[in-house]
């Protein structure tokens, strides 16, 4: 069974936007991928609003204490199977906030608290260009 | 018992179910590459409506602890249910004028209501706070339109003389279509409008508007059900405008060069309908309550004065 829903889920991902205290920029390169000049609805990609819709989870920044929590319900209310995405130096590593007081840890280290076997996607960049969003969604799908 | 298994082929296959699934799956392929155009972007691929409903098939279905579990799975079959009744009664009227029973259009009348009211059922169901606000919007709106949805539909009836689908084809073939007169051509467009209300489209998307309330009643639907629900959506996408051709537009009939005019036909009302959901901004409850009872009733009662007055 696994195998084939995968299999659709690569023609069809439906992405969550989750900011988890980045500094913004990354959220607003994503506004980019929408546009007539990148259009991922071209991949069947289709922001949804609500995690229950969600395929892919796209977390922008680093996860900072108060959001923890948040991030890590919002995971556990996407229907599996499902991927999730690290968008940016931040949320791949925490980026200029490494070792601030404030973050609790890159995105995987707090997604793998609750299910050690989530799939990640890492998408680095400062913040990543709309081309490598789409490039390292698109081939990390494929690799499912 | 041979016409017991014509009914379930008629229900299951053709016009019922999997015909109207797919074709309203196109037809969503279509809304979306249109608008897509229409913003200068490329759009999605053909079998983008066929993949999303795959893949939302197999994922997994979440019920929420605070949802009723019997009326949250409920509520999204009965929607799908009835539009496919729908559609097969719609069909083989279409297909057969002669067959038809007395009041069948007010059977249809009920029909139409059920989606919507299947949508506020799972809406308040779900146990969402969002779910419930959509769904209160949802009922608000259908008060708001159904009223001048059946002043236009009645000024049919007046016109005809009978409350019979069938029966108002039959005199459309003889009379030539009802799109002839003024008066009928006033009704069609308050039923265009409406019809924009029925199928949720852009400036009446208030229930479900995902910028702020979420996606309203089908916030907690996930995986199946959802699916169930995008499904009866891209359905009634095909249904409705049906319906508004058998009464204003001579039926379709399927033969011969019937099909491709029943076809053009179609593409026309679908057509409407995504150039006005792609130039307007979405209005509030308010103002959609007010713009049907208000100027939407006037233009349906100067319709039917128009049409009591022989135009
Ligand atoms: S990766 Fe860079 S651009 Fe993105 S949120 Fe972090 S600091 Fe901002």
């Amino acid at each position: 069974m696994p195998n084939l829903s995968t299999k659709w889920l690569k023609k069809s991902p439906w992405i969550y936007h989750v900011g988890t205290g980045g500094c913004n920029n990354c959220d607003i390169e994503i506004l980019d991928c929408l546009t007539p000049r990148f259009d991922v609805e071209r991949f069947g990609i289709k922001l949804v609003v609500s995690p229950r819709h969600a395929d892919v989870l796209l977390v922008s920044g680093p996860v900072s204490y108060h959001i923890k929590s948040r991030l890590q319900e919002v995971y556990r209310q996407v229907p599996k199977p499902c991927v999730v995405a690290c968008l940016g130096a931040c949320a791949c590593s925490m980026g200029i906030f490494k070792d601030a007081y404030s973050v609790a840890g890159p995105v995987d280290k707090v997604i793998k608290e609750i299910d050690p076997n989530a799939i990640f996607v890492y998408v680095p960049g400062c913040p990543p260009k709309p081309e490598t969003m789409i490039m390292g969604l698109v081939k990390a799908l494929q690799k499912i | 018992m041979d016409n017991l298994f014509l009914y379930v082929i008629a229900f299951l296959i053709f016009p019922g179910f999997l015909f109207t699934s797919s074709f309203g799956l196109i037809v969503s392929w279509i809304d979306r590459k249109v608008s897509a155009l229409i913003q200068w972007r490329v759009g999605p691929p053909f079998f983008q409506p066929f993949y999303d409903l795959l893949k939302l098939w197999h994922k997994e279905l979440i019920i929420p602890a605070t949802a009723k579990k019997n009326g949250f799975i409920l509520a999204p079959l009965l929607g799908i249910s009835s539009v496919t009744l729908l559609a097969t009664i719609l069909g083989i009227i279409n297909l057969n004028p002669e067959y038809q029973f007395i009041g069948d259009i007010i059977v249809i009348l009920y029909l139409m209501i059920i989606p919507p009211l299947s949508i506020v059922w799972g809406g308040f169901t779900s146990g969402n706070p969002f779910g419930a606000l959509g769904a209160s919007r949802e009922i608000k709106l259908m008060m708001g339109y159904e009223l001048p949805f059946i002043l236009a539909i009645v000024t049919v009836f007046f016109k005809v003389g009978s409350i019979s689908l069938g029966e108002i084809i039959q005199y459309q073939h003889v009379h030539g279509v009802m799109l002839n007169l003024p008066s009928m051509i006033v009704a069609f467009i308050v039923s265009i409008l409406c019809l924009q209300a029925k199928l949720a489209q852009v400036p009446f998307d208030i229930s479900e508007a995902e910028c702020e309330i979420m996606e309203g009643p089908f916030i907690e639907y996930s995986g199946p059900l959802l699916a169930v629900y995008k499904l009866m959506q891209s359905m009634l996408q095909v249904v409705f405008p049906w319906f508004l051709i058998s009464i204003f537009w001579g039926g379709t009939s399927f033969q011969g060069w019937g099909i491709l005019w029943a076809v053009l036909k179609y593409i026309f009302i679908i057509t409407l309908v995504i150039l006005i959901k792609n130039t307007n901004p979405r209005i509030r409850i308010d103002q959609a309550v007010k713009f049907f009872w208000g100027w939407v009733t006037l233009v349906a009662l100067i319709a039917m004065i128009l049409m009591f007055m022989g135009y």
